[in-house]
Protein backbone atom coordinates (compact mmCIF):
# COMPACT_ATOMS: atom_id res chain seq x y z
CA UNK A 1 0.00 0.00 0.00
CA UNK A 2 3.01 2.66 1.79
CA UNK A 3 5.00 1.33 -1.87
CA UNK A 4 2.30 2.09 -4.30
CA UNK A 5 1.55 5.48 -2.99
CA UNK A 6 5.25 5.99 -2.91
CA UNK A 7 5.30 4.45 -7.21
CA UNK A 8 2.59 7.23 -7.37
CA UNK A 9 3.81 10.33 -5.53
CA UNK A 10 7.31 9.64 -7.59
CA UNK A 11 5.68 9.24 -10.41
CA UNK A 12 3.74 12.51 -10.61
CA UNK A 13 6.83 14.63 -9.06
CA UNK A 14 8.83 13.28 -11.73
CA UNK A 15 6.35 14.24 -14.73
CA UNK A 16 5.03 17.69 -13.43
CA UNK A 17 8.89 18.24 -13.00
CA UNK A 18 9.81 17.41 -16.47
CA UNK A 19 6.43 19.88 -17.67
CA UNK A 20 8.22 22.34 -15.36
CA UNK A 21 11.17 22.23 -18.13
CA UNK A 22 9.42 21.71 -21.22
CA UNK A 23 6.22 23.95 -20.91
CA UNK A 24 6.57 27.33 -22.84
CA UNK A 25 4.40 29.32 -21.15
CA UNK A 26 6.02 30.65 -17.86
CA UNK A 27 2.97 30.58 -16.14
CA UNK A 28 2.68 27.06 -16.23
CA UNK A 29 5.97 26.26 -15.02
CA UNK A 30 5.10 27.88 -11.99
CA UNK A 31 2.15 26.04 -11.75
CA UNK A 32 4.08 22.42 -12.50
CA UNK A 33 6.50 23.35 -9.97
CA UNK A 34 4.10 24.40 -7.37
CA UNK A 35 2.56 20.52 -7.81
CA UNK A 36 6.40 19.04 -7.91
CA UNK A 37 6.55 20.71 -4.36
CA UNK A 38 3.18 19.26 -2.96
CA UNK A 39 4.08 15.97 -3.67
CA UNK A 40 7.68 16.21 -1.87
CA UNK A 41 5.52 17.68 1.08
CA UNK A 42 3.89 14.28 0.61
CA UNK A 43 6.85 12.62 0.26
CA UNK A 44 7.71 13.90 3.66
CA UNK A 45 5.01 12.99 5.11
CA UNK A 46 5.42 9.53 4.35
CA UNK A 47 8.53 9.50 5.82
CA UNK A 48 7.58 10.70 9.15
CA UNK A 49 8.98 14.10 8.67
CA UNK A 50 5.27 15.85 9.30
CA UNK A 51 7.08 19.48 10.65
CA UNK A 52 8.92 19.47 7.64
CA UNK A 53 6.41 18.81 5.20
CA UNK A 54 4.15 21.89 6.76
CA UNK A 55 7.20 23.89 6.47
CA UNK A 56 7.58 23.37 3.08
CA UNK A 57 4.33 23.81 2.01
CA UNK A 58 4.31 27.62 3.98
CA UNK A 59 7.70 28.25 2.48
CA UNK A 60 7.80 27.01 -0.79
CA UNK A 61 4.18 26.75 -2.28
CA UNK A 62 2.89 30.27 0.24
CA UNK A 63 5.79 32.04 -0.34
CA UNK A 64 8.50 31.36 -3.00
CA UNK A 65 5.99 30.38 -5.55
CA UNK A 66 4.02 33.38 -4.85
CA UNK A 67 6.86 35.53 -5.35
CA UNK A 68 7.61 33.70 -8.48
CA UNK A 69 4.28 34.34 -9.91
CA UNK A 70 4.22 37.70 -9.10
CA UNK A 71 7.63 38.28 -10.51
CA UNK A 72 6.55 36.42 -14.04
CA UNK A 73 3.30 38.58 -13.77
CA UNK A 74 5.35 41.65 -12.95
CA UNK A 75 7.40 41.58 -16.20
CA UNK A 76 4.43 41.03 -18.16
CA UNK A 77 5.84 36.98 -19.40
CA UNK A 78 2.79 35.21 -20.17
CA UNK A 79 2.74 35.59 -23.48
CA UNK A 80 4.67 33.46 -25.30
CA UNK A 81 8.01 35.64 -25.90
CA UNK A 82 10.36 32.61 -25.71
CA UNK A 83 14.21 32.92 -26.73
CA UNK A 84 14.59 30.27 -28.91
CA UNK A 85 17.37 27.89 -28.60
CA UNK A 86 19.42 26.37 -31.42
CA UNK A 87 18.48 22.76 -31.63
CA UNK A 88 22.25 21.25 -31.37
CA UNK A 89 21.74 22.93 -27.68
CA UNK A 90 19.04 21.18 -26.68
CA UNK A 91 19.96 17.55 -27.82
CA UNK A 92 23.66 19.03 -25.88
CA UNK A 93 21.77 19.54 -22.79
CA UNK A 94 19.56 15.84 -22.68
CA UNK A 95 22.82 13.95 -23.41
CA UNK A 96 24.64 16.08 -21.00
CA UNK A 97 21.80 15.39 -17.88
CA UNK A 98 21.04 12.02 -18.83
CA UNK A 99 24.93 11.49 -18.54
CA UNK A 100 24.61 12.72 -15.33
CA UNK A 101 21.92 10.97 -14.07
CA UNK A 102 23.91 7.61 -15.36
CA UNK A 103 26.89 9.04 -12.97
CA UNK A 104 24.58 9.97 -9.93
CA UNK A 105 22.93 6.30 -10.19
CA UNK A 106 25.66 4.37 -11.10
CA UNK A 107 27.60 5.75 -8.33
CA UNK A 108 25.06 5.86 -4.90
CA UNK A 109 23.55 2.39 -6.26
CA UNK A 110 25.50 0.28 -3.53
CA UNK A 111 25.07 2.80 -1.02
CA UNK A 112 22.40 0.66 0.54
CA UNK A 113 24.41 -1.91 1.91
CA UNK A 114 26.79 0.55 3.43
CA UNK A 115 24.78 1.82 5.91
CA UNK A 116 23.89 0.58 9.30
CA UNK A 117 20.41 1.09 10.45
CA UNK A 118 19.73 2.24 13.37
CA UNK A 119 18.18 -0.22 15.63
CA UNK A 120 15.43 1.52 17.68
CA UNK A 121 13.56 3.90 15.12
CA UNK A 122 11.91 6.94 16.81
CA UNK A 123 10.10 9.89 15.90
CA UNK A 124 11.71 12.63 15.03
CA UNK A 125 10.52 14.10 12.81
CA UNK A 126 7.92 16.12 15.27
CA UNK A 127 8.71 19.43 16.46
CA UNK A 128 9.12 18.28 19.73
CA UNK A 129 12.24 16.23 19.15
CA UNK A 130 12.99 18.64 16.40
CA UNK A 131 13.03 22.07 18.29
CA UNK A 132 14.82 20.67 20.91
CA UNK A 133 17.95 19.81 18.65
CA UNK A 134 17.89 22.91 16.56
CA UNK A 135 17.66 25.12 19.79
CA UNK A 136 20.73 22.86 21.56
CA UNK A 137 23.08 21.87 18.61
CA UNK A 138 22.15 24.34 16.21
CA UNK A 139 21.73 26.95 18.35
CA UNK A 140 24.38 28.66 16.56
CA UNK A 141 23.80 28.40 13.01
CA UNK A 142 20.08 29.14 13.67
CA UNK A 143 21.13 33.03 15.09
CA UNK A 144 23.05 33.31 12.10
CA UNK A 145 20.71 32.12 9.75
CA UNK A 146 18.30 35.37 10.34
CA UNK A 147 21.30 37.54 9.70
CA UNK A 148 21.28 35.71 6.63
CA UNK A 149 17.57 36.87 6.15
CA UNK A 150 17.96 39.97 7.18
CA UNK A 151 21.05 40.83 4.82
CA UNK A 152 19.07 39.04 2.28
CA UNK A 153 15.93 41.57 2.34
CA UNK A 154 18.23 44.70 2.18
CA UNK A 155 19.77 43.29 -0.49
CA UNK A 156 16.80 42.46 -2.51
CA UNK A 157 15.40 46.37 -1.20
CA UNK A 158 18.43 47.79 -2.21
CA UNK A 159 18.59 46.26 -5.78
CA UNK A 160 14.78 46.70 -6.96
CA UNK A 161 15.08 50.15 -5.65
CA UNK A 162 14.55 52.28 -8.69
CA UNK A 163 17.91 54.13 -9.95
CA UNK A 164 17.13 57.51 -10.55
CA UNK A 165 15.10 58.19 -7.60
CA UNK A 166 14.04 61.71 -6.63
CA UNK A 167 16.41 62.76 -3.84
CA UNK B 1 17.48 -2.12 4.27
CA UNK B 2 14.20 -0.15 4.55
CA UNK B 3 12.97 2.73 6.09
CA UNK B 4 10.14 2.67 9.11
CA UNK B 5 7.39 2.49 6.01
CA UNK B 6 9.01 -0.23 4.17
CA UNK B 7 10.28 1.77 1.41
CA UNK B 8 13.70 0.88 0.17
CA UNK B 9 16.53 3.58 0.55
CA UNK B 10 17.63 2.66 -2.94
CA UNK B 11 14.38 4.21 -4.39
CA UNK B 12 14.73 8.00 -3.01
CA UNK B 13 18.25 7.85 -3.74
CA UNK B 14 17.17 7.26 -7.68
CA UNK B 15 13.98 9.64 -7.11
CA UNK B 16 16.37 12.12 -6.33
CA UNK B 17 18.88 11.46 -8.89
CA UNK B 18 16.29 11.91 -11.26
CA UNK B 19 14.67 15.18 -9.80
CA UNK B 20 17.88 16.86 -9.18
CA UNK B 21 18.80 15.32 -13.20
CA UNK B 22 15.72 16.98 -14.39
CA UNK B 23 17.12 20.58 -12.95
CA UNK B 24 20.39 20.14 -14.18
CA UNK B 25 17.92 19.42 -17.45
CA UNK B 26 16.21 22.66 -17.39
CA UNK B 27 19.37 25.00 -16.12
CA UNK B 28 21.36 23.77 -19.83
CA UNK B 29 17.96 23.69 -21.82
CA UNK B 30 16.09 26.89 -21.43
CA UNK B 31 17.03 30.33 -21.88
CA UNK B 32 14.67 32.19 -19.84
CA UNK B 33 16.74 33.46 -16.89
CA UNK B 34 13.12 32.99 -14.40
CA UNK B 35 12.62 28.66 -15.43
CA UNK B 36 16.60 28.80 -14.50
CA UNK B 37 15.46 29.65 -11.64
CA UNK B 38 12.67 27.58 -11.00
CA UNK B 39 14.83 24.72 -11.67
CA UNK B 40 17.66 25.81 -9.17
CA UNK B 41 14.94 24.92 -7.10
CA UNK B 42 13.99 21.99 -8.06
CA UNK B 43 17.47 20.80 -7.73
CA UNK B 44 17.47 22.09 -3.59
CA UNK B 45 14.30 20.31 -3.31
CA UNK B 46 15.94 16.61 -4.97
CA UNK B 47 18.73 17.70 -2.17
CA UNK B 48 16.64 17.98 0.39
CA UNK B 49 14.36 14.81 0.58
CA UNK B 50 17.42 12.97 0.10
CA UNK B 51 18.64 14.47 3.35
CA UNK B 52 15.20 13.78 5.17
CA UNK B 53 15.20 9.98 3.47
CA UNK B 54 18.78 9.91 5.24
CA UNK B 55 17.42 11.17 8.16
CA UNK B 56 14.41 8.95 8.54
CA UNK B 57 16.46 5.88 7.98
CA UNK B 58 19.03 6.59 10.49
CA UNK B 59 16.63 8.04 13.35
CA UNK B 60 18.76 11.03 13.53
CA UNK B 61 17.18 14.55 13.80
CA UNK B 62 19.88 16.22 12.33
CA UNK B 63 19.52 15.81 8.69
CA UNK B 64 15.98 17.44 8.84
CA UNK B 65 17.48 20.43 10.91
CA UNK B 66 19.52 20.80 7.27
CA UNK B 67 16.38 20.99 5.53
CA UNK B 68 15.47 23.68 8.08
CA UNK B 69 18.67 25.81 7.39
CA UNK B 70 18.72 25.06 3.08
CA UNK B 71 14.80 26.11 2.97
CA UNK B 72 16.40 29.79 4.83
CA UNK B 73 19.09 30.42 2.11
CA UNK B 74 16.83 29.11 -0.28
CA UNK B 75 14.06 31.46 0.32
CA UNK B 76 16.91 33.82 0.99
CA UNK B 77 18.21 33.13 -2.68
CA UNK B 78 15.19 33.85 -3.90
CA UNK B 79 14.24 37.13 -2.70
CA UNK B 80 17.74 38.38 -4.10
CA UNK B 81 17.85 36.22 -7.33
CA UNK B 82 14.12 37.80 -8.17
CA UNK B 83 15.13 41.62 -6.95
CA UNK B 84 18.36 41.28 -10.03
CA UNK B 85 16.24 39.52 -12.58
CA UNK B 86 14.11 42.57 -12.22
CA UNK B 87 17.01 44.76 -12.80
CA UNK B 88 18.09 43.11 -15.27
CA UNK B 89 14.45 43.16 -16.76
CA UNK B 90 14.54 47.02 -16.44
CA UNK B 91 17.49 47.73 -18.52
CA UNK B 92 17.43 45.34 -21.30
CA UNK B 93 13.85 44.68 -21.23
CA UNK B 94 14.54 40.64 -21.31
CA UNK B 95 15.00 37.61 -20.08
CA UNK B 96 16.89 35.90 -21.78
CA UNK B 97 20.50 34.99 -20.30
CA UNK B 98 22.33 35.10 -23.61
CA UNK B 99 21.75 39.29 -23.76
CA UNK B 100 24.07 39.23 -20.67
CA UNK B 101 27.43 38.18 -22.61
CA UNK B 102 29.49 41.21 -21.96
CA UNK B 103 31.49 39.48 -19.13
CA UNK B 104 32.31 36.54 -21.78
CA UNK B 105 35.67 36.70 -23.00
Amino acid sequence: MTLNLFYFLSFLGILSALLVVFSKNPVHSVLYLIITFFVIAAHYVLLNAQFLAIVHVIVYAGAIMVLFLYVIMLLNLNQEAEPHKSNLIRFAATISAGLLLLVLVGTLKGTDQMLVQSAAPVEVGLVKSLGRVLFKEYMLPFEISSILLLAAMVGAVMLGKPENIKK
Amino acid sequence: MKTAQGIPLDYYIWLSAALFAIGVLGVLYRRNAIIIFMCIELMLNAVNLLLVAFSNYYSDASGQVFVFFIMAVAAAEVAVGLAILIMMYRNTKTTDINILNKLKW
